[in-house]
């Protein structure tokens, strides 16, 4: 018998803490993978942003920092810049990236810091109870928009991709969704081409995963991956916005 | 040893710190302390290092824990409002056991305050200044060639205790000019065995970290992190004294006050007053020390500050109520003036005096 | 013949996500819990099992590994396989 597909020798055997259906667990499982596949296990710095994904580094088996809300890509610029050889990696959702730590994506994305991203959109807060997020679509429920968002009141949801997108340094940046397997694979090459840019010295590398949180949407995990595809990637259009070289 | 040489204040840090091997800089623009990363924006990558201009303090600051924690000399500086905005990257450095070095060239606040020398962010940096139950050790010069030598320090005693350790100037200790001698150039050295660098053949991970969920978890990380607060206190204090093996009266001052209030000493010996100077040269930990020693032999205490109160707290902790201890300041950009500095402690005098 | 279809009870979380991807539809709920009191999928039929590899793909908590015969049909994802 041949593996068709065998655990990655990039994940730890800790059972993760998310809850049963959260595409965490694919993202984290993918990010596995191509460190496997690039064979990077002895260069990988990772780091864990807040929020869901807060004990990521419990579940690689690479080096890790863990930042404070937000600053991951400052973490991962201090990283690089001391050791340009490793190969540093952000794990952030969508608080913690596209609210509270917007200055420092951005700016590391100006700098064309040479790093990856991974960016888990599930247009809430997970950890902290399901809170309005930047991304939250407008209509949507959340504990702090308990109506549904309201664009008057709070703005509309930004597009982290299309936004530094106008960024020179910005050498790589995707949006994929993991809500079918054919969503996961596309995940995949992305995530795969986003730490090539990396190895290649090309400059700065995001991959937006659209995910979904079954729990504080209040929906079963397959009804949830359902919504993904019904609602988020109408407004998150999938596709890459930039690939290396072209923004010269 | 090398020359002596003319150095500006904010400069003279620079050297200093590439001298120790720090070859990391993170900073943003803020008076006084803009020389500082000028200085490094050339210097550093003179000697192979980087100087990196951050989007904000709160960046800067998180990027010393990136690269501190990979293992790197790391340091950023600020001036008070901006430190202000370091203190998330400074809790994280403590809580993750990361060194690191924060200049402080203090000016007036609070809010935007001005842009003169103060000594009113005494209280945020000795007291760990962001949340947790956290120390950094606080060291506070008087002299440019003290700011040399505490700044090159500092990056030993960081390394030593996996902590972040402070600097505190102010505007006229960044601005001024003195002859300096530098130390010889630090070899640079391999990131430790803990740091992020990648496995590179080791068989653990390494993590870099924080976060104790389980309250016994976080509860032995304290007590850890609180042995080497005990440690910092036992091994790291330092103080000078003047004039005080006679002294009826002391002055208590650290940094550029200091320098005013020995002018006053010297001033006040000469129309034949005993009285003598503590200056405190770690704000953290808090001398205890000279306090006893002379709590038996004076009559009272004089603290001076370019704040409205601040160490006169830890002097009057440090007493322990055994002679009185009165304060004199003066707010951001008003530099206190020796002969009211002297006018203060002879009114001291007249009331305390005598008592013995 | 050794399983197409090799999954590891106690690391599974119960979401259904296997049951919703598997295109033969061959995987269900069973009744049985796992250790954590999960309900767990089982596959009905080791021998319709395709190794296309979805149902594992599509699983968060990696509790799903997807073996092929030597020389066995090829699905439209075997180039990924023997890694």
């Amino acid at each position: 018998m041949k593996a068709v597909y065998e655990k990655p020798k990039s994940l730890t055997d800790v059972v993760t803490h998310y809850c049963p259906g959260c595409t965490h667990g694919v993202a984290h499982r993918l990010v596995a993978e191509v460190i496997d596949d690039l064979k990077l296990e002895d260069r990988a710095v990772g780091i864990a942003s807040v929020g869901c994904s807060v004990f990521a580094y419990d579940y690689f088996e690479v080096d890790f920092q863990q930042a404070a809300h937000g600053r991951a890509p400052a973490v991962a610029t201090g990283i690089k810049r001391v050791h340009p050889d490793s190969v540093v990696f952000t794990y952030q959702g969508d608080g913690d990236l596209a609210s509270i730590g917007a200055a420092e994506i951005v700016h590391a994305a100006m700098r064309g810091e040479n790093i990856t991203v991974v960016f888990i959109n599930n247009a809430i807060y997970g950890m902290t109870g399901g809170q309005m997020a930047p991304t939250t679509l407008v209509g949507q429920k959340a504990s702090t928009s308990p109506a549904g968002r309201d664009p008057d009141h709070s703005g509309s949801p930004i597009r982290v991709c299309e936004m530094l997108s106008t960024l020179p340094g910005v050498a790589y940046l995707a949006r994929v969704s993991c809500h079918d397997a054919r969503g996961i694979m596309s995940a995949k090459r992305s995530i795969g081409k986003a730490f090539q840019t990396q190895l290649d010295g090309e400059g700065f590398a995001l991959v937006e995963i659209l995910s979904n949180c079954p729990t504080n949407w209040g929906m079963s995990p397959v009804e949830s991956l359902e919504w993904v595809k019904e609602h988020m990637v109408r407004y998150y259009p999938l596709g890459e916005f930039c690939t290396p070289g072209e923004g010269e | 040893m090398s020359d002596l040489q003319l150095f500006k204040g904010n400069e003279a840090v620079g050297e200093a710190a590439v001298r120790a091997g720090c070859r990391h800089f993170f900073g943003y623009p803020i008076t006084p302390q803009n020389e500082l990363p000028e200085y490094m924006s050339w210097r550093l990558p003179e000697v192979g290092g980087v100087f990196l201009q951050a989007e904000s303090e709160v960046a800067a600051i998180n990027m010393v824990y990136g690269a501190g924690g990979a293992g790197a000399k790391a340091m950023t500086s600020s001036s008070s409002p901006g430190i202000s905005l370091k203190q998330e990257g400074i809790s994280f450095l403590a809580g993750a056991e990361i060194p690191g070095v924060i200049v402080n060239m203090v000016r007036g606040g609070p809010g935007l305050g001005g842009i003169q020398p103060a000594q009113s962010d005494y209280f945020q940096a000795t007291r760990g200044g962001g949340h947790g139950d956290y120390r950094t050790v606080v060291l506070g010069p008087a002299s440019l060639q003290e700011l040399v030598d505490m700044t090159y320090e500092a990056f030993q005693i960081a390394d030593r205790y996996r902590n972040p350790v402070m600097v505190v100037g102010d505007g006229v200790m960044g601005q001024m000019m003195e002859p300096v001698v530098f130390p010889d150039m630090a070899e640079v050295t391999d990131p430790p065995d803990w740091a992020t660098t990648g496995k590179r053949g080791r068989d653990n991970f390494n993590l870099i970290n924080s976060l104790y969920l389980d309250p016994e978890e976080l509860w032995e990380h304290n007590r850890k992190l609180n042995d080497k607060y005990r440690q910092m206190t036992e091994k790291e204090v330092r103080w000078e004294t003047r004039a005080t093996d006679d002294a009826d009266f002391a002055f208590v001052a650290y940094g550029t006050t200091a320098r005013i209030v020995q002018k006053a000493v010297e001033q006040m010996r000469e129309d034949g007053h005993a009285v003598g100077l503590v200056r405190p040269q770690t704000l953290w930990p808090f001398p205890q020390e000279p306090f006893d020693e002379l709590s038996d032999r004076v009559d009272g205490f004089r603290t001076v500050e370019m704040s409205l109160g601040q160490m006169v707290e830890d002097v009057r902790l440090a007493v322990q109520g055994r002679v009185p201890v009165q304060f004199y300041g003066t707010t951001g950009g008003v530099m206190p003036d020796y002969r009211d500095i002297i006018s203060a402690m002879e009114e001291m005098m007249r009331k305390v005096g005598g008592r013995r | 013949m050794s399983k197409r279809w090799v999954f590891d009870e106690d690391r599974c979380k119960g979401c259904g996500l296997c049951v919703q991807a598997c295109p033969e539809e061959i995987i269900l709920f069973s009744d049985r819990l796992n250790r954590s009191g999960y309900r767990m999928p089982e596959i009905t039929a080791q021998d319709d099992c395709i190794s296309c590899g979805f149902c594992a793909r599509v699983c968060p908590d990696v509790a799903i590994e997807i073996y092929r015969p030597d020389g066995g049909r090829k699905t439209e994802n075997s180039r990924d396989g023997g890694r």
